[in-house]
């Protein structure tokens, strides 16, 4: 899948799931980069029918109401929606 | 213009119409104006991509049977603002939170997921009792609704939430 990436402070392998016309996905993008971390992300309404069905299934797996922004650390820990505390939190 | 070729002009002209129905109908934008032109710029951006206005938050299918209910203003606005103060994209808001009184909160996706939506569509019974609902009188215009909760504000005089009475 398509993925671009942010260089930056290496916090672990972050991965944004987002969409390129959403408020609070453009407010998690920008508070990464604010944060300096090193993340990949993706504008899944940009994909490729197949390569979006392969998304939107990533994003339901860590997240069953398949919404948007879901930001996954290590593949572990799930944080869904610009929840500004818990993500300054997990990435310090 | 936006990142897809939508002229300036044209998601100006839509804010204005959105901010103009909302004040007639007695809902209230965002405060921040960047945030609420941002959001109407992916509305103007969803229209000329599937034919229909999908909100901008939530990720839409391309067959508008099957997103008539995220079509802005979605289905769930109402109940958000009910419960939240905002909708899911915060482009409308309570007036708590429009004063800065209320810090605008993440709203959690009420939507079903898509597993839930296709059973949905399967089973018609499901759909028709989500559709019995209480209505609404408010007492001092007379207007009816029925939906979960009043309106925050009627949309014919004004009247708060608190002026509505249960009518059946
Ligand atoms: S959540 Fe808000 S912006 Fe999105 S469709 Fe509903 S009313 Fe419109």
């Amino acid at each position: 899948m398509q993925m671009e990436h942010v260089k930056g402070r290496r916090r672990g392998e972050i991965i944004l799931y987002a969409l390129s016309t959403c408020g609070w996905c453009a407010k998690t993008k920008n508070l990464l980069g604010e944060l300096g971390v090193e993340y990949s992300y993706t504008y899944v309404d940009r994909l490729s029918p197949a390569e979006m069905e392969d998304a939107i299934r990533e994003v339901e797996k860590y997240n069953p109401s398949g919404s948007f922004p879901t930001l996954v650390i290590d593949g572990s820990r799930v944080i869904v929606g610009f929840r500004e505390a818990e993500i300054r939190e997990a990435l310090k | 213009m936006t990142g897809e070729g939508i002229p300036d002009e044209m998601v100006d002209a839509r804010v204005e119409k959105i901010r103009k129905d909302a004040e007639d109908g007695g809902y209230i934008l965002n405060p921040d104006p960047a945030f609420v032109r941002a959001l109407v710029a992916g509305i103007c951006i969803n229209e000329q991509r599937y034919g229909y206005a999908a909100c901008p938050c939530r990720l839409a299918s391309g067959n508008r049977g099957e997103d008539l209910d995220i079509i802005c203003p979605c289905d769930y606005r109402d109940s958000d603002l009910n419960d939240y103060g905002a909708c899911y994209c915060a482009l409308y808001v309570s007036a708590g939170v429009a004063a800065g009184t209320i810090q605008a909160p993440c709203v959690p996706e009420r939507r079903p997921a898509r597993q839930e939506r296709k059973k949905m569509s399967e089973g018609s019974a499901h759909v028709s009792r989500k559709e019995s609902m209480p209505v609404w009188r408010c007492r001092v215009c007379g207007y009816l609704c029925a939906r979960e909760n009043p309106p925050l504000v009627c949309p014919i005089c004004k009247a708060s939430q608190d002026r509505f009475v249960r009518f059946m």
